[in-house]
């Protein structure tokens, strides 16, 4: 059993879980929701072992490394952390028809880093730009931040599905009824916000400190630093137009929607369409 | 408030309207120079863009979009918002903080969002003993006052937390500030100090020393103040042929003597009197590091020599030179070398870079190694703000997570006598995460009942 073998059955439940929590939305049955959580569930546990699994096996290696540090190893810490964040949140908030809108964005990531002819999986040794204790910090912050990012857009998305079916009164809206209240996921939307924001703050300083460390400067409007700053001042902007003006559902969604994609540029665009100091990921 | 008329600037710059719009436009700006590429040459921008448009770009400084002035400028002013809106509510968040909780009418208890009624059957004053002691219990510590017809018991938690917001507006000034100290614009321009705060990089070869650098922006010399010598430069590659790394073996040489010699990696940067030395590029040189020794002696030679051109080691009487070369790309495998001690035919033999060649002549057995020469890229910076923009980091975080996570929470009791006993009106109230705290709320009032 190697690390890519479990990290395969890891996709085949996650594709499963959202198929699971899809067919919940569309059924209402409880039990299909049941199954969609076990299978996410298992996915992740098997998922931790394969990320520990592959961590170790780049010390077989001799090359060992925390597994962080390609596109293949941040999608799937994408489709981990993302999975982790939603599972606590639905024990927490017990809203388990959420995963409908999330599950599908880790089960994307992990067949995307699979399937892509662009995404190199073999484990490779780091370079020395990458040689550093911030390393972990770094990339664990952030990705903390962009899972939440992704449940927030989920969220969002959710709202205005509901709202729209709401607005039409027809027999549609009995699809959405298994939702949650709109209040309740305008509430978590902007919990998770809150949440992200704050790792992504963390995210952004402890590269600011790398970078530092690394080439003696904390802020070289690098692509991928300027559209992390562009991503957090859109967030900022999001937390002052609830907090002061008082914004509230159609528009919060609207902006959770609006900044995950900032979040996606930020994540893929800048590797795959601009160049710049922080090419590692793009591999 | 004041019912004067505020000044409309005044006025504009406390907006939280303001902020949004410019929260809005510095990241519609930031947006322009990640598409157009930064800090080339004008002929790069009148290739790519054509003469008309790379003129459009140079006028406004688009070429070079995150130091140019109106982009400092929305910055300035978003810094001025900050400041003018902070400044404007903290007189009003001191007011609702001092506000005194006993000062509350009954009635107005009524209306607060937490709320649970006790029925005790024993005097007021017992209950209002009893309701005291619980609290303080709990870690509520309750002042109490006696009016006509009740007693009224107020407790509060995390007042200051109403500050948090108010810490992270400050973070961001500082970090601003430290950006402000540390750039090398402010210590040229203003303080007339380039030594104050700059960005440079230099390029020493092996064996070489230097006691300047070259200012990133302006190009000009600043003087170290002391030397540093590059003893060696050296790249380890792992099995796969990836770099592993790059390492420059230096020497600092302050007042004529060697003071420090240590190596410099990636990540792994040498600072010396504030000054810090970052490991960022290198280049081969066509110049070879040759190291020649006679076998059972104890002389020794080292020479950095470039290609067809005879060096002598006069000591022993040996003559020799590089007459040819095999290099993948600028990196250079093997060299040809000719060889003689004067005493019979030369030789001539290919020797790998950083083998040794065993040379066989009538007078002895000669050592010979060669090398590529190399120079280290090194950037070197000094950064006095640095301290305040990790200073600033840190009190965002805290300030995020006072702000987000912890919020200022209020009790009231109200004891009233009733026909036979008293009545206990607990109410609640906080600004932040109102369902948690209903819960701690409900949980508090339920362990007094039981």
């Amino acid at each position: 059993m190697d690390s890519s073998q479990l990290f395969g059955i890891t996709m085949i439940a996650y594709l499963f879980a959202a198929a699971f929590y899809l067919g919940l939305f569309i059924f209402k049955t409880p039990k299909i929701g049941l199954i969609g959580m076990l299978l996410a569930l298992a996915g992740v546990i098997v998922q931790t072992a394969a990320i520990s699994l592959r961590w170790y096996e780049s010390y077989r290696m001799g090359v060992g490394h925390a597994p962080l540090t390609n596109m293949y190893e941040s999608l799937v810490f994408f489709a981990w952390c993302t999975t982790l964040f939603y599972l606590f949140m639905e024990y927490r908030f017990k809203a388990r028809v959420i995963g409908a809108f999330v599950m599908p964005c880790a089960a994307v990531a992990m067949a995307y880093a699979s399937f892509s002819s662009r995404i190199d999986s073999q484990i490779s040794p780091l370079i020395p730009a990458l040689q550093s204790n911030w390393l972990i910090a770094h990339v664990v912050t952030c990705f903390i931040g962009y899972g939440a990012f992704a449940v927030a857009g989920g969220l969002g998305l959710m709202y205005l599905i509901k709202l729209a079916a709401a607005n039409k009164k027809s027999t549609d809206a009995s699809l959405t009824d298994a939702l949650p209240e709109l209040k309740v996921i305008d509430d978590l939307t902007h919990k998770t916000i809150v949440f992200g924001f704050m790792w992504l703050s963390a995210g952004i300083i402890t590269g600011a400190i790398w970078a530092n460390e690394a080439w003696g400067t904390y802020w070289s409007w690098d692509p991928k630093e300027t559209w992390s700053i562009i991503t957090w001042f859109m967030y900022a902007s999001t937390l002052h137009a609830r907090f002061t003006r008082g914004w509230r559902g159609r528009r919060i969604a609207w902006l959770a929607i609006i900044g995950f994609l900032a979040v996606f540029f930020t994540y893929f665009g800048v590797n795959f369409l601009l160049s710049g100091l922080h090419s590692y990921g793009s591999s | 408030m004041t019912p004067q008329r505020k000044n409309p600037i005044i006025a504009l710059f406390a907006s939280v309207q303001l902020a949004l719009f410019l929260l809005f436009l510095l990241a519609a700006t930031s947006i322009i120079g990640t598409l157009i590429p930064q800090n080339n040459i004008q002929a790069f921008y009148i290739e790519k863009y054509g003469p008309k448009t790379a003129d459009f770009l140079h006028v406004l400084d688009i070429t070079d979009m995150y130091n140019s002035w109106w982009f400092l400028a929305l910055l300035a002013v978003f810094s001025m918002n900050l400041i003018v809106c902070s400044l404007e509510r903290i007189p009003q968040v001191i007011r609702t903080i001092r506000r005194d909780g006993l000062a509350v009418r009954p009635e107005q208890l009524e209306k607060l969002p937490l709320q649970k009624v006790m029925t005790l059957n024993t005097a007021p004053e017992e209950a209002a003993q009893r309701v005291s002691s619980f609290l303080r219990g709990h870690g509520w510590k309750a002042r109490e006052v006696e009016k006509e017809g009740y007693r009224l018991f107020f407790a509060e938690k995390g007042a200051w937390t109403r500050f948090g917001v108010y810490v992270v507006h400050c973070s961001i000034l500082v970090i601003l500030a430290g950006a402000v100290v540390g750039s090398s614009t402010v210590a040229n321009k203003i303080l007339h100090n380039p030594l104050f705060a700059f960005k440079g990089s230099v390029l020493i070869p092996e064996t070489d020393h230097t006691d300047h650098i070259v200012a990133v922006q302006s190009n000009k010399r600043i003087d170290l103040g002391f030397t540093v010598r590059c003893d060696t430069f050296t790249i380890d590659f792992y099995p796969n042929g990836m770099p592993k790394t790059y390492r420059s073996g230096v020497t600092i040489i302050d007042g004529g003597k060697p003071v420090l010699a240590t190596d410099i990696e990636v990540n792994r940067p040498l600072t010396y009197k504030g000054i810090t030395f970052y490991q960022s590029s290198y280049q081969p040189y066509q110049d070879y590091i040759v190291t020649l020794k006679k076998q059972g002696g104890t002389a020794e030679q080292t020479a950095v020599i470039a290609p067809a051109r005879q060096e002598d080691w006069r000591e022993a009487g040996i003559s020799y030179g590089i007459i040819n070369r095999e290099s993948q790309g600028e990196v250079t495998r093997r060299l040809k070398i000719w060889f003689t001690d004067n005493q019979g035919e030369a030789s001539t033999f290919w020797v790998n870079i950083n083998q040794e060649a065993v040379v066989e002549r009538p007078s002895g057995t000669y050592l010979f190694q060669a090398r590529q020469l190399y120079a280290t890229g090194l950037q070197v910076a000094k950064d006095p703000g640095v301290w305040l923009v990790y200073s600033g980091c840190l009190l965002m975080l805290v300030g995020l997570f006072i702000a987000f996570f912890l919020s200022h929470r209020k009790i009231y009791a109200l004891v009233q006598p009733q026909e036979d006993g008293s009545r206990i009106l607990f109410a609640g109230d906080t600004n932040k995460n109102k369902v948690g705290f209903s819960d701690k709320f409900s949980e508090l009032i339920n362990k007094l009942e039981t």
